[in-house]
């Protein structure tokens, strides 16, 4: 089982087919959750307060919008803790989002930087897209290690015969 | 209540959504979020036509639409985006024009970032809050009766006399112990005039001291400057009908109200440094040993390239005005050199945040200064600055003018 980030970030359909496969999926509901369950902070609907973009400084600079740092202080270490990603590129916002774009393109970049086992598939128009998609997701999935991390060094994620969709281990 | 719509692109994520909140409450007012379906998104964006980038601009579009359109209910609207957000500021202004071209709802815009506090809100939910509860008043356009204006400025105090749509007295004083001033410049007003205050129908005061002379004085109205000057101007420049923008160049803070058919909808109030301030000019008037009063006509005759102006502060930058004097440099380029540097200033510090309409209408003490005024029309183009009569006592006029109508203290005798 590995830890597997996903963009975007808050889709639950990425999130059900991860844990499908047994591993752990890093999504925003889960860092919200913890926010929202902290008693000692009082400020709805999420509980960030001045301090999360403060803390966002260490993913962007602060001449970079109060809302990117916000939302990163959210994500980036969902991104730090990732052991492989998973990016569906175009998805239009009920199948995930996160309201901004400054946000997605350095979401995206964090992710590609990372260094992890990566699948980037395009978000499909058509059945038949749609079906090759989830294909796609499960065979990467089933190419991850299930029990350590340390599997993660070999090639084993390639998906065999697949042209169009990009399988990278960046870095 | 008066329920004011949030259409931002996420200020929960900056952290000031409990802010907004609580500045809303603090004038009896409620912060609600238009609710709209999913499909309606795209529908409301296409037909809008921006073609933002960010899902939450769209979100920000189709909310705006949904109350164009009557699907959602909102007394006012406070539309907010991430400062420094290029799309995010464009969108705002797109979103606040569309509203204003399609509805009399009041609408204020903020670019906020994670520093901002309820106060800094304030002055803008209460102004929001005003033009829906009390539109009534700014509505008014014609000054009736004998009304007293008073504005306990922070500086200066002006008190302002006004019969039958005319000032026909005026009082100006530093501003010390608030009560004593008011009442020394309001000596000053009534000078002359053969009134005193027991004839006076109604008094409307403004500015810092707003709350404890409206007490003291049991004024009829306590009104926020921002709403009082953004009247006193269209009134005075004879602009009460479209779009203007109002500059207020202080002696210690500045004011830039953008304005639609009187009623104002975007501020912004500095400033960071004094050096762009009235009170540099103050400051350049006594180092050249001339009235401030003598610094704008001797401003118009000079040329600011031939002085050295390389610093923004208030100090280091008298100090290069100084270093040009003993240089040779004449008087009249050091003075307009000042002018130059306070517009510059404020340009960069405040007028670029804002979506500047013409006419410009620059009122306040520093309006009198013309190598100010002229030194505001270069840096911006070029555009047309109005400077209307009695620009000094703005929040007093406004004040006097608002107040008619609503003091009814001779019928009660």
């Amino acid at each position: 089982m590995v830890k597997v980030a996903i963009f975007p970030p808050n889709s639950l359909i990425l999130a059900d087919l991860i844990e499908r496969k047994g591993h752990e999926v890093l999504t925003l509901q889960k860092a919200v959750r913890k926010k929202v369950k902290d008693p000692d902070i009082d400020s709805p609907p999420m509980n960030l307060t001045e301090e999360d973009p403060i803390k966002g400084l260490k993913y962007a600079a602060i001449e970079v919008p109060s809302g990117v740092r916000g939302r990163m202080s959210l994500i980036g270490p969902l991104i730090e803790e990732a052991e492989a990603a998973i990016i569906v590129d175009n998805a239009p916002f009920g199948f995930g989002c996160i309201g901004c774009a400054r946000t997605n393109e350095l979401s995206i970049f964090y992710l590609r930087k990372r260094g992890v086992p990566t699948l980037e598939v395009k978000y499909p128009n058509t059945q038949d897209e749609t079906t090759d998609m989830v294909n796609k997701i499960n065979t990467f999935l089933d190419s991850l290690p299930k029990s350590n991390s340390k599997d993660l060094n070999q090639e084993s994620f390639v998906i065999p015969g697949d042209n169009k969709s990009k399988v990278t281990k960046n870095g | 209540m008066v329920k004011i719509a949030l259409i931002s692109c996420g200020t929960e994520y900056s952290g000031i959504q409990k802010e907004i909140e609580k500045a809303a409450t603090t004038f009896g007012s409620e912060i609600v979020i238009p609710e709209i379906d999913l499909d309606y998104i795209e529908e409301a964006y296409a037909k809008f036509g921006f073609p933002a980038q960010s899902s939450s601009l769209k979100l920000m579009i189709a909310r705006t639409m949904s109350i164009i359109e009557g699907k959602s209910k909102a007394d006012a609207v406070f539309i907010a985006t991430c400062f420094r957000c290029a799309e995010g500021a464009l969108v705002r202004n797109e979103v606040r024009r569309f509203i204003q071209k399609n509805s009399r709802i009041p609408v204020v815009t903020y670019s906020f970032t994670e520093r901002t506090k309820a106060d800094e809100l304030f002055i803008r939910m209460e102004a929001l809050t005003t033009s829906v509860a009390r539109r009534s008043i700014l509505a008014r356009e014609k000054q009736e009766g004998l009304t007293l204006g008073v504005d306990s400025g922070s500086t200066t105090t002006k008190v302002v006399l006004m019969e039958n749509n005319k000032v026909i007295g005026t009082g100006w004083t530093s501003t010390k112990d608030i009560i004593e001033s008011v009442s020394k410049a309001s000596e000053e007003a009534f000078e002359g005039t053969g009134y005193s205050l027991d004839d006076v129908d109604g008094i409307g005061t403004t500015g810092y001291g707003r709350l404890t002379i409206g007490k003291n004085m049991k004024a009829e109205l306590v009104q926020e400057e921002l709403s009082v000057n953004a009247k006193g101007a269209v009134y005075l420049a004879g602009h009460q009908k479209g779009d203007a923008t109002v500059l207020d160049i202080g002696g210690m803070d500045n004011k830039v109200i953008t304005v639609n058919d009187g009623i104002p909808d975007n501020f912004t109030m500095g400033g960071i440094c004094a050096g762009a301030s009235g009170r540099f000019l103050d400051m350049t008037a006594r180092r050249l040993d001339v009235d401030i009063t003598e610094l704008g006509p001797l401003a118009m005759k000079g040329d600011y390239k031939k002085a050295m102006l390389n610093s923004y502060c208030i100090v280091f930058g008298i100090q290069d005005l100084v270093t040009t004097l003993a240089a040779g440099g004449s008087k009249e380029d050091v003075a307009a050199a000042a002018c130059h540097s306070v517009s510059e200033q404020v340009y960069e510090q405040q007028l670029q945040e804002i979506d500047i309409r013409e006419p410009l209408i620059q009122v306040g003490g520093t309006s009198l200064i013309t190598g100010l005024v002229k030194a505001v029309s270069e840096t911006l183009g070029g555009i047309d600055v109005k400077v209307p009569e009695y620009s000094q006592h703005i929040g007093a006029v406004g004040s006097a003018l608002l107040v008619s109508g609503m003091g009814k203290r001779q019928e009660n005798r």
